[in-house]
């Protein structure tokens, strides 16, 4: 029964994104919609079937196991590395199907208001169904390479759906960025399936993350400068992870993917897409933790770098979706993090657990924000916070929902954010006691930046807006309340019970030295936003100025822009390939031109001969003639 | 009569009916004809050759047929498919037919210009099929000599220059194939019982020494014909200046001659030699996967951008034929395969687009994905087939062919593996650079405005080549069985003979 409801989570999608592809613009826009959004209504309930199936079905003694569902060959390339592509059902899979679904529904329903009368709204809705079905692919994938494969078919549907404008010069520069950036991390990832799969000779994540199996049970003592093979290979492979989810260095497309439509960036590049990177680290995690735990330890690191680095560049944006776009970067160092600061098995396991809760959980509360920034954005017709203020009068169902969400993120219990990020409090104050720090700094300044954004939007200057807001209509707002419930009741999930490291469930307790400080320093944000902002004074350019270079660096990004700028155009382009294009029409092809032109040169010189004067063929005749019978004469004796 | 010889006897035929009909639009559909027919024999031959496999037949060619032609030279018509020469032969029929709906009204001399066309498809054709070397030899230079009253006649730009200099490239690469083929004939069997037949020759053992030599020569022989950095720079001129379908055919079939010549004649017979030579070749491919990628990244012209990123990807071919182990092998053919459907595409499309805009240069056009929605979907389909997007036959290719080439263990063929990876990224940057400048943002030019989409024909064209992409793309699993089983003898006498 779960196999037939399964492969519709797949197919469904697939169909839905060839049928409004090739038909699309015989529809009309409307039933595009309906029949867009009814498909995911579908889906959704099928995910959410599977899912409750799995968790609480009969099949739970010995803790959750991981099952195929089912699985077909799809290409070979030696006998042991076959390709199939196939149904993987695990926790953390199960997990995701509701995450996904549950989120591409809302976006779906949204956009039906939200782009209205747009251009193509047909062909919006059939990338996001590609989007939906390549994510679910990715998601249940059986092996890393089909995971590979989604992975890559994600990447073009982000690409294609950032551009969706193709019009708008930044929306073509910003997909381009977006698809190379990731591209150029994907080789990473390429080349450690490339070593790992060597090594191991299986694809299969289960093989893989077996405790016997050929990578855990018994590790190749390869070494490449002095590190094992494995490590290089998780390493690259977590470079592929660390592109799709944003991390530092990799980081740099996110903000520019605002360009897309605002239902996009809900959708991908808030609670689906790029958690994917999270999602590989986690699948492979027993491997991580297990064989290459220093491959685990830049895991950590890069993602409680990142944590730090993208909340200090969220107090410095104005545009909204670009403060919510670093939100979601510093948001994934944590995850990343949490990931990184686990360990296996039972309680040890708490940090993937925490990870994967506020996985779940920040899907729901980033989702809101967006489709509230969306509503926000609908209303004023700017991105801009400079031009809002004083926006709850006008926007009631806006401002509920998106406090919820402020407060959710700034981890305010009994807020869903407020469970997950403990959960990764506490596991960091286990292992590592300066990623720890890190994290409760985070969990400041997000509370602050959430706040300032909130406090300018909705409240600080009114306004005169040239055209009164006014609430969106249900199809936008509707969404907005169920993700709301979502983010309220998330947090009571019992993750511990459902999703952890090995399959087994273990008991939780709450550790007041580390939620007590960490629910004070939330406040001490969200205070320090509402002296600064709630309404308007000079304070903010004051204490801008006051960190003067800082500031300034921050507000430009810490210029990572300008320095991929610099080596894409300036080395990439003008120093390796305008001389390899000149080289090759100048030299290479210079030197086949010379031979032909020293043939047409050698030729010229002996042409002469060839007259066509009857004369001069007699003379050398008989000239050639004398020659020979004078030298017979002279030195042939005959 | 032989089955083989209908592939070779329909294109003649289909030659002598266009010269006898009375009009430009007859000739049109007797070509149209001729090649929808040609595509059916080789579906047909697919699955007889599929059939034939499945009921057990093992040989390592099927359908062999031998005809004395000239005694006293030894001289015979022998023809033999496997795997990989049917393979070859669907490819060669989809190019040809999505060839004839692309030039559908070309004009002055339509007649003519088809005629050719069809004569250089029958040359293809015939090499495929040939298992014996003097008929091999044959057939190529009846598919090379077409092209260079094809460029030179119906040709734009520097025609006469091109056409020539492609030509005299082409034929320097004969020269040095000839030699070779004579004297692999005249080294083979010790002096007794020579033979220019393959399958024979393949059983014999050519002296290590003559190996040494004449590997280099066939090799560099066909390379010349697969775009084998430093010998590629006819490409670009000839693809510039050739008219559309003649374009298709030289990328998508012509330039495979090549790879499948340095496959069945190079390696194939001369394996210890590939083996100890291997490493130089290597060195020229892998600069020319990453050379390729790294030029196309500059031009300007539609047609260099595609001549250059048919100089990397072909490159690939060769870079993984010399890996010499069955995956690699393997993704080299499929390789061969997908980028001659989608570089056929590319020159599909950007012929029509310049019929339309009358400029290739990609800075003057801009926002065609308003005006001609319907060429400008297939452009963005070829170009993330080209950069290797999974569900489109180039992900297949390159994915046989790195995980093929990461076999070896050693430091010097990780490192040209590794490199080989990193042109998936800059094929990404010049592929998307030209799908930003040449289809989004706006309409550049106010005339665009009045485009018409794709006619019948054109849409003809691009879909029968977008089909066959998307098809291998999603169920590649026959095609690289099918491949994969013809190359595992080859493979093992590889091995055994090391």
């Amino acid at each position: 029964m779960i196999f037939s409801l399964a492969i519709w989570i797949l197919a469904l999608p697939l169909m839905m994104f060839l049928f409004l592809g090739l038909a699309g613009h015989k529809l009309k826009p409307a039933t595009a919609g309906i029949l867009g959004t009814a498909g995911l209504g579908v889906v959704a309930l099928l995910s959410y079937t599977v899912a409750a199936v799995y968790f609480f079905g009969p099949s739970r003694e010995g803790g959750l196991q991981p099952e195929v569902l089912f699985s077909f060959d799809w290409l070979h390339f030696t006998d042991q590395l076959q390709v199939k592509l196939g149904f993987l059902l695990d926790p953390i899979s199960a997990m995701m199907l509701v995450v996904v679904s549950t989120v591409s529904f809302a976006v779906h329903l949204y956009s039906n208001g939200y782009m209205h009368g747009e251009r193509g709204f047909q062909r919006f809705y059939a990338f996001l169904s590609l989007f939906t079905f390549s994510m679910m692919g990715l998601v249940v994938a059986t092996n890393i390479f089909q995971m590979y494969i989604f992975w890559e078919l994600v990447g073009v549907s982000s690409y294609l759906l950032i551009g969706f404008y193709y019009e708008k010069p930044s929306a073509i520069l910003a997909s381009k960025k977006a698809f190379i950036v990731t591209r150029f991390a994907d080789l990473g990832f390429l080349i450690g399936i490339l070593v790992l799969s060597y090594y191991a000779q299986t694809f299969d994540f289960i093989t893989l993350t077996s405790l016997e199996g050929p990578v855990i049970g018994h590790p190749v003592g390869a070494t490449f400068l002095g590190v094992s093979v494995l490590t290089w290979a998780l390493v690259l492979i977590f470079m592929g992870g660390a592109g799709k989810s944003a991390m530092f260095p990799l980081h740099i497309w996110l903000p520019d993917a605002m360009e897309g439509p605002t239902p996009v960036s809900a959708l991908i590049h808030a609670a689906t897409m790029v958690v994917a990177g999270v999602y590989l680290v986690a699948r492979l995690f027993p491997v991580y933790v297990l064989a290459a735990p220093d491959a685990l330890m830049v895991v950590a690191y890069t993602g409680g770098f990142t944590a730090l680095f993208a909340a200090v560049i969220a107090c410095t944006q104005n545009d909204i979706k670009r403060v919510l776009a670093f939100s979601t970067m510093s948001q994934l160092g944590y995850m990343m993090l949490a990931l990184g600061v686990s360990g296996y098995g039972g309680h040890d396991g708490l940090g993937f657990m925490a990870s994967m809760f506020h996985l779940f959980t920040h899907a729901m509360f980033k989702a809101l924000l967006f489709l509230g920034a969306g509503a926000i954005i609908h209303a004023v017709h700017s991105n801009f916070m400079t031009d809002m203020g004083g926006l709850r009068k006008h926007l009631p169902i806006t401002h509920i929902t998106f406090l919820l969400a402020c407060l959710a993120i700034a981890g305010i219990p009994p807020l869903s954010g407020f469970f997950s990020k403990d959960e990764i409090l506490v596991a960091a104050f286990h292992s590592n006691k300066l990623l720890f720090f890190v994290a409760y700094a985070v969990s400041g300044i997000t509370a602050f930046y959430m706040f300032r954004l909130y406090y300018n939007i909705f409240w600080g200057v009114r306004r005169e807006y040239p055209h009164p807001p006014h609430e969106a209509p249900l199809s936008m707002s509707l969404p907005l309340m169920i993700l709301a419930a979502a983010t309220i009741f998330a947090g009571f999930i019992p993750f511990a019970q459902l999703v952890t490291s090995d399959g087994q469930p273990f008991e939780i307790h709450t550790e007041w030295v580390v939620a007590v400080p960490a629910v004070l320093i939330g406040l001490t944000g969200i205070l320090v936003a509402t002296l600064m902002y709630k309404s308007e004074k000079t304070l903010p350019d004051r204490v801008a100025a006051f960190f003067g270079p800082l500031y300034r660096w921050a507000s430009r990004k810490f210029y990572f822009d300008e320095l991929y700028m610099f080596i894409t155009k300036r080395i990439l382009f003008n120093k390796v390939s305008s001389p390899v294009a000149w080289f090759d029409r100048h030299i290479v092809d210079g030197f086949m031109n010379l031979l032909a032109y020293l043939a047409q040169r050698s030729s010229f010189l002996i042409r002469g001969l060839q007259s066509g004067h009857i004369q001069g063929y007699v003379f050398v005749f008989v000239l050639g003639a004398v020659l020979l019978s004078a030298y017979m004469l002279l030195f042939v004796t005959l | 009569m032989n089955v083989l010889s209908l592939f070779v006897l329909v294109p003649v035929l289909t030659i002598v009916a266009m010269v006898l009909v009375r009009n430009a639009a007859q000739v049109r559909v007797t070509a149209a004809v001729g090649s929808v027919l040609q595509f059916i024999l080789s579906v047909g031959l697919v699955l007889f050759y599929l059939a034939e496999r499945r009921a057990g037949n093992m040989d390592e060619m099927i359908l062999v047929h031998d005809t004395v032609w000239y005694a006293p030279l030894n001289i015979h018509y022998t023809v033999g498919v496997d795997g990989v020469s049917v393979a070859m032969i669907l490819l060669t029929a989809i190019v040809v037919m999505a060839g004839v709906f692309a030039s559908w009204k070309l004009e002055p001399l339509t007649r003519e210009f088809f005629v050719s066309l069809i004569l250089l498809a029958t040359g293809v054709f015939g090499f495929f099929i040939s298992i014996d070397l003097f008929t091999m030899f044959l057939f190529y230079e009846l598919a090379v000599i077409p092209m260079y009253l094809l460029i030179g006649i119906w040709g734009s730009g520097p025609k006469e220059y091109s056409a020539m200099k492609l030509t005299l490239m082409l034929m320097g690469g004969s020269a040095l194939l000839l030699v070779g083929i004579l004297a692999i004939y005249f080294s083979s069997g010790n002096g007794l019982g020579q033979s220019m037949n393959i399958l024979e020759l393949s059983k014999m053992h050519i002296p290590l020494e003559a190996q040494r030599w004449i590997f280099p020569l066939t090799f560099l022989g066909f390379g010349v014909l697969g775009a084998l950095f430093p010998f590629h720079t006819w490409s670009p001129d000839g693809h510039a200046s050739a008219p559309t379908a003649v374009s298709m055919l030289h990328a998508g079939v012509l330039m495979k001659l090549g790879g499948y010549g340095c496959f069945r004649v190079a390696i194939f017979l001369m394996p210890e030699g590939a083996h100890e030579l291997a490493w130089i070749f290597l060195i020229l491919t892998g600069v020319s996967v990453v050379y390729g990628a790294f030029g196309a990244i500059v031009q300007k012209d539609l047609k260099y951008i595609n001549a250059y990123s048919s100089v990397s990807h072909c490159g690939l071919v060769l870079f993984a034929l010399l890996m010499l182990n069955q995956t690699a092998m393997n993704g080299a053919i499929l390789q061969m395969i997908s980028h001659g459907l989608m570089t056929a595409l590319f020159f599909a499309l950007i012929g029509m687009i310049y019929g339309r805009t009358h400029t290739r240069n990609i800075y003057e056009m801009g926002g065609l994905m308003k005006v001609i929605p319907f060429l400008s979907v297939c452009y963005v389909i070829a170009g993330l087939a080209s950069l290797g997007l999974p569900g489109l036959s180039g992900f297949v290719a390159e994915m046989t062919i790195f995980f093929g080439a990461f076999q070896h263990a050693d430091t010097f063929h990780r490192v040209l593996t590794i490199a080989a990876c990193c042109s998936i990224v800059i094929t990404a940057v010049y592929i998307l650079r030209v799908v930003g400048t040449l289809l989004y943002g706006s309409v550049r030019n106010p005339h665009f405005a009045e485009f018409k989409d794709a006619s019948w024909f054109e849409r003809s064209s691009t879909l029968i080549l977008i089909t066959a992409i998307a098809g291998i793309g999603l169920f590649p699993l026959w095609l690289s069985s099918m491949i994969g089983d013809s190359l595992a003898p080859v493979v093992s006498r590889l091995i055994s003979l090391l």
